[in-house]
């Protein structure tokens, strides 16, 4: 009887946070203002953050909120304030057929997902229980170690490429491309010019 | 005990919620949202899997996609800020030249 209990909380977890991800999920995709967008994904990830943890997930549980909803999203909120975006215009909307393609895709996809399912059946769950920091960080150091040092690598990229993406190019170095640009497109005389100037020098 | 097929039929509905969004949404901040999204749902299933397999690899794997969607998210919206500087719109139908 208490077996049965227990059942019926863990569903009841998981429909209160599966109900909540799907709303919040449509409300991404339908919203036309990016912040609200934005909020939405706040609440699919935290909900999903839940999830783990029904699935005694616990580290990435945490790094879900930690990483996804404080960094990745802090960003994604931050571009949004710093662009001050407007509300998107009707007028704009040029590829008005893709939505119509959308919704069937959409039905048919989970149609297609739905029917795999059921052939698969329900495995039992495993006695083990992985998902503590430890069983994580054993594996994170040990067996996984290359691809764990790799990403370190990847974020270091990010970083660097990032920041040259993102910088204002100075009225300087404007000036020099801009030079640059007439140097090349008058080839004979320049190189006149030059050859000159290493003699005087 | 929850069973493992409603977590990979959560984990598709919201996957597929991320590919209409793709499909329906034209500003390029919420078209990477869209994208996290189905990162996100891709995320769950390797945790289902890990959990009832009993096997720890699957959640190294979510880390390891983390780190990738950080990366994503901070290069993407780079693109996005210069793309925003140079053509004054985040709409993508309208960012369909190589020059300016």
């Amino acid at each position: 009887m208490e077996q049965f209990a227990q059942i019926q909380v863990s569903h009841l977890f998981f429909l209160a946070f599966a109900s909540l991800a799907v709303v919040a999920a449509f409300n991404v995709i339908l919203q036309r203002n990016p912040i609200y967008s934005a909020i939405g994904l706040i609440v699919v990830m935290c909900s999903l953050a839940g999830l783990f943890l029904t699935l005694a997930a616990e580290f990435i549980a945490a790094i879900q909120i930690i990483v996804y909803a404080g960094a990745i999203m802090v960003l994604f909120v931050f571009v949004i304030m710093l662009l001050n975006v407007r509300e998107e215009d009707a007028k704009a909307d040029r590829q008005k057929y893709l939505k119509f393609l959308a919704v069937p895709l959409f039905l048919a996809l989970i149609a297609e997902v739905m029917a795999v399912l059921k052939t698969i059946g329900n495995p039992a769950a495993s006695e083990t229980v992985p998902g503590a920091v430890e069983t994580v960080a054993e594996g994170m150091f040990t067996t996984y170690l290359l691809p764990f040092e790799a990403t370190s690598v990847l974020i270091l990229m990010a970083i660097v490429g990032s920041m040259l993406l993102a910088r204002r190019e100075s009225k300087e170095e404007t000036d020099e491309i801009e030079e640059a640009l007439t140097v090349a497109n008058q080839p004979t005389p320049i190189v006149e010019e030059s050859s000159e100037e290493e003699v005087h020098a | 005990m929850v069973p493992l097929s409603w977590y990979l039929a959560l984990s598709a509905v919201l996957f597929t919620i991320g590919v209409a969004g793709v499909l329906i949404q034209r500003n390029a901040i919420v078209l990477f949202m869209c994208i996290e999204l189905m990162l996100n749902s891709v995320n769950l299933t390797l945790v289902a899997f890990s959990r009832f397999l009993g096997d720890v690899t699957g959640q190294l794997f979510v880390f390891i996609v983390m780190v990738v969607a950080a990366a994503e998210a901070a290069v993407g919206l780079a693109i996005i800020i210069a793309l925003f500087r140079t053509r004054e719109t985040l709409n993508v139908d309208e960012a369909d030249l190589l020059k300016l």
